[in-house]
């Protein structure tokens, strides 16, 4: 009976495909395996992007392992010993922890997308029906109505939720008091600590809330999975960047390079357009111009001063702003 | 006390509708969620590359754990039955131990052990990795099924005396003859109970995992962390039901052993 | 050996050599390696949490336990624990009695089934009942993020403690006690408040206690049914994985440390009852 359960771990050894469909792990037990970690809702991306990767020559024979959750978690993980190839996190930050750590190098935002492999808006989730009429930041500040957003030392998703209406309240960060004064009275809305953004949706489908704030592409994932909510971006909304790198020790550097540089053709970032995601290509995204329409305004980290100062001023547990609003709040 | 025929049905209809309301109805509502698309849907979804990495994750930190519990099991019961050494009460205390200790603390307190800004982060630098891997995931579980063998060894060395044991010394027989020819033999049930419970509580594990384990499909990811990140990561829920029902079947076979050993130990 | 020899040593008074260890025992060396497992497995990470939890002194450990949702949680922890433990002292006798005294078809089976709570892994017992009683629930009704949902899955994983102590208890249980009140003219009520609760109080509270301290800690069965709000549905062990998880650990350390020392203090408390009721049932 040893004998079969050795059996069985040999053989289960690495499977990590979950998928009922038909293998998109390749059956070539010497091919080269690329371990990614990533945020918690891209998934429904790489399940598009990973396929085509592997029918290229480069991604020929390469299969993948992949574990997704909270972006501050994951990122953690990483820098504390957690073995990987690539990583994907939902906003920088995440992975200046690794630079910082001399896991990933300085320069993996120094090319033609600056690291970036796809984005998207920070918009408002609503039951079916929209029954509290919720279509801007404002909205969110009516009596009773209860605001569901990830726990901002977890989840990225949470950080982008938060610094969405900062940014329009204090127009465009000249005027920080007033950003702060809108996310004090928002965070008195906010009753659950989810972990990360998946766990937000999966909270708010449950029947928690009466808004859920997330990425838009994830919104698109609820609807197309036939849940009841309708997602409505606001005038004036965030531009969400998803960075992506390469780990230096990672054992097959090349096999990530290249992956990384096909998921920036115009095939892969299509197939993150199809997948809900804003593709982080111009020409790409003109023929998605459609289905994601352009806020009227679209604030972006870079006008707010970069994700450094962002992240300094505003999240650092302890001393940010807005961390110091939260953890009032909430502890 | 002999109660009324109206009393004594009031009580095993209050009793049967408890377990009937807490227990039956909501298995078996997993089960029929499970089952209501066909075997197939459900052979599909617990034959994925990921599910069966999992299964194969979750057996072999069963095949570790339970030899290592078997081993340092028996030392200790015998130490504690048949030893004479001050400190016994507090031995028994840390053996209870286990039973006291919420499993997210065990998860915390060998991070903070083992983390790289534990007691022993060294070797996670060195490149040895505890945390986020097997290691990590076989230590958690033994501490949570540490009791269990002890447990059902020692009661057994204290009923049977050890009067046969000391005879084979007088024979001549060697220590390790004794022990495998008079002891082992006595305590097979016992033993095998505890086994059992070992097993039952290994597959079983999660608080531990969540904070201990890296939850890599494939890599560090058992059963019951499938479970639950195909509920809540993958907004899976057909897939998280049949994870949890080949969870049940274990479950239920371990129950079965529990109830055939439990009347050969009674017999014995 | 030659059998002169055999018979030699059976002709000697059995304690010729008074043994250093006992016999069958381990000797030195198995207590020393039973010492050291026991070390390495159980009692160093342990310490790990103790030092950790003083990391920033005595006035750190405080500030992290008074936090205000670690102490809600907290709250919230004990009371639903209680509330469980009491419950299942009551179903559970009842349970006890109606398996020991009462006889039915499939009897057999209902008392196997007892253990189900006990085999079954924790996060199934989640996701079992959130089947019926979430939101995707065919009877209508939703308990998720509820209060009474959390009870609900302690009261699933703690079903066998108080059933599985008191069963034994009944079984051996003297009736001639029993009976003799009952020739006396006492009613039923009365003979099961005198006679058969006094003898069921210490296994009860051991019982309890071991309910008890199973609910305190309890996460697996409480993750996906309870939501986890804090100051709300939170339990210290969703409090303490938070955390550690947002690196905190020292806050994660502190609490846990808090939790324990509740967990040792009621089932010291509740073993000290223990000994002392069974103290007056044998003077009794």
């Amino acid at each position: 009976m040893l004998i079969a359960l050795l059996a069985l771990f040999v053989a289960a050894c690495g499977g990590s495909s979950d998928s009922t469909e038909s293998s998109s792990e390749p059956t070539n037990p010497d091919g080269v395996r690329l371990s990614l970690v990533a945020y918690a809702v891209p998934k429904v991306g790489f399940d598009k992007v990973i396929p085509l990767f592997q029918r290229t020559p480069e991604g020929e024979g390469i299969s993948f392992s992949q574990s997704y959750g909270a972006s501050g978690d994951q990122s953690r993980k990483v820098e504390a010993g957690l073995k990987t190839d690539i990583v994907n996190f939902s906003l920088e930050p995440d992975v200046t922890r690794l630079v910082d750590a001399g896991l990933v190098d300085p320069s993996w935002k120094e090319d033609q997308n600056k690291g970036i492999v796809s984005s998207s808006v920070v918009t408002l989730v609503v039951r079916r029906g929209n029954p509290k009429n919720i279509t801007d930041w404002d909205d969110l500040l009516q009596p009773g109505v209860e605001v569901v957003t990830p726990n901002p030392f977890s989840s990225g998703s949470a950080k982008w939720n938060l610094l969405a209406p900062y940014a329009l309240e204090s127009d465009g960060g000249k005027n920080p008091q007033a950003g702060l004064d809108y996310l004090g009275d928002l965070i008195s809305h906010v009753k659950s600590q989810p972990k990360s953004g998946r766990e937000a949706t999966e909270l708010f489908l449950q029947g928690t809330g009466d808004v859920l704030l997330s990425y838009e592409n994830e919104a698109i994932f609820a609807e197309r999975n036939g849940e009841d909510v309708e997602h409505h971006n606001p005038p004036t909304t965030l531009l969400i960047e998803n960075p992506l790198a390469i780990l230096e020790n990672s054992e097959h550097p090349q096999e990530a390079q290249a992956f990384k540089d096909f998921l920036y053709s115009a095939e892969a970032q299509r197939a993150w357009g199809e997948a809900g995601f804003r593709p982080v290509d111009q020409q790409v995204a003109k023929d998605f111009a459609d289905e994601f329409p352009a806020p009227e305004k679209l604030y972006t980290v870079a006008e707010l001063g970069g994700w450094e100062k962002v992240n300094a001023d505003l999240f650092e547990p302890e001393t940010g702003s807005v961390a110091k609003i939260y953890e009032q709040a909430t502890n | 006390m002999t109660l009324g025929v109206r009393s004594r049905l009031a009580l095993r209809a209050v009793a049967l509708g408890y377990l009937l309301i807490l227990l039956l109805v909501p298995l078996g509502m997993i089960l029929f969620r499970t089952f209501e698309d066909g075997l197939v849907a459900f052979w599909e979804s617990v034959t994925t590359p990921a599910s069966i990495s999992a299964i194969g994750m979750s057996l072999t930190i069963v095949a570790i754990v339970v030899p290592a519990n078997v081993i340092f099991g028996i030392v200790t019961a015998l130490a504690l039955a048949r030893g004479r050494f001050p400190g016994k009460g507090v031995v028994q205390a840390v053996v209870d131990l286990p039973f006291a200790v919420s499993p997210v603390i065990v998860g915390v307190s060998l991070v903070l052990l083992w983390g790289v800004n534990g007691w022993f982060g060294g070797l996670a630098e060195a490149g040895f990795q505890v945390i986020f891997s097997l290691p990590g995931m076989v230590l958690a579980t033994i501490f949570v099924t540490l009791p269990f063998v002890v447990r059902e060894v020692e009661p057994v060395l204290h009923e049977i005396g050890d009067e046969q044991e000391q005879a084979a010394a007088t024979l001549g027989a060697s220590r390790w003859q004794t022990f495998w020819r008079i002891t082992l033999p006595a305590i097979r049930w016992g033993l095998a109970y505890g086994v059992v419970l070992t097993v039952a509580r290994s597959l079983g594990e999660f608080g531990a995992l969540t904070v201990v384990a890296g939850g890599v499909p494939g890599e560090s990811q058992t059963l019951t962390l499938l479970v639950h990140a195909r509920y809540i990561d993958d907004h899976n829920t057909f897939g998280a039901y049949s994870a949890a029902t080949v969870l049940m079947g274990l479950a239920l076979v371990t129950l079965l052993l529990m109830t055939v050993l439990n009347r050969k130990r009674e017999a014995a | 050996m030659s059998a002169g020899h055999a018979e030699q040593t059976i002709a000697r008074p059995l304690r010729r050599r008074a043994p250093r260890t006992a016999v069958g025992g381990v000797g030195p060396l198995g207590l020393g390696v039973a010492m050291l497992w026991l070390s390495l497995i159980v009692l160093l990470p342990l310490a790990a949490v103790l030092v950790r939890a003083l990391d920033g002194g005595l006035a750190g450990l405080w500030d992290a336990v008074t936090a205000p949702s670690a102490v809600a949680a907290l709250q919230f922890t004990i009371v639903a624990s209680a509330i469980v433990t009491l419950a299942n002292a009551v179903v559970g006798t009842l349970i006890a009695w109606v398996l020991v005294r009462d006889d039915f078809r499939g009897k057999g089976l209902v008392d196997a089934m007892i253990d189900l709570p006990f085999a079954l892994p924790t996060i199934v017992a989640s996701i079992v009942l959130l089947a019926l009683y979430g939101p995707r629930s065919p009877i209508g009704i939703d308990l998720f993020a509820t209060k009474p949902a959390v009870v609900l899955a302690l009261l699933f994983v703690t079903l066998p403690f108080v059933v599985r102590s008191v069963q034994p208890v009944l079984m051996e249980a003297d009736r001639e006690a029993e009976e003799a009140a009952a020739s006396l003219g006492a009613g039923n009520w009365t003979i099961f408040r005198r006679v058969v609760l006094p003898a069921l109080v210490p296994t009860l509270l051991g019982g309890g206690g071991l309910a008890f301290a199973r609910a305190l800690g309890e996460y697996g069965s409480v993750v996906l049914i309870g939501g986890g709000i804090p100051r709300d549905t939170e339990v210290s062990s969703q409090y303490i994985a938070k955390q550690i998880e947002t690196d905190q650990p020292t806050s994660a350390a502190a609490v846990s440390l808090t939790l324990l020392l509740v967990a040792f203090v009621v089932l010291f408390v509740l073993r000290v009852g223990a000994k002392r009721s069974m103290r007056h049932e044998v003077s009794a």
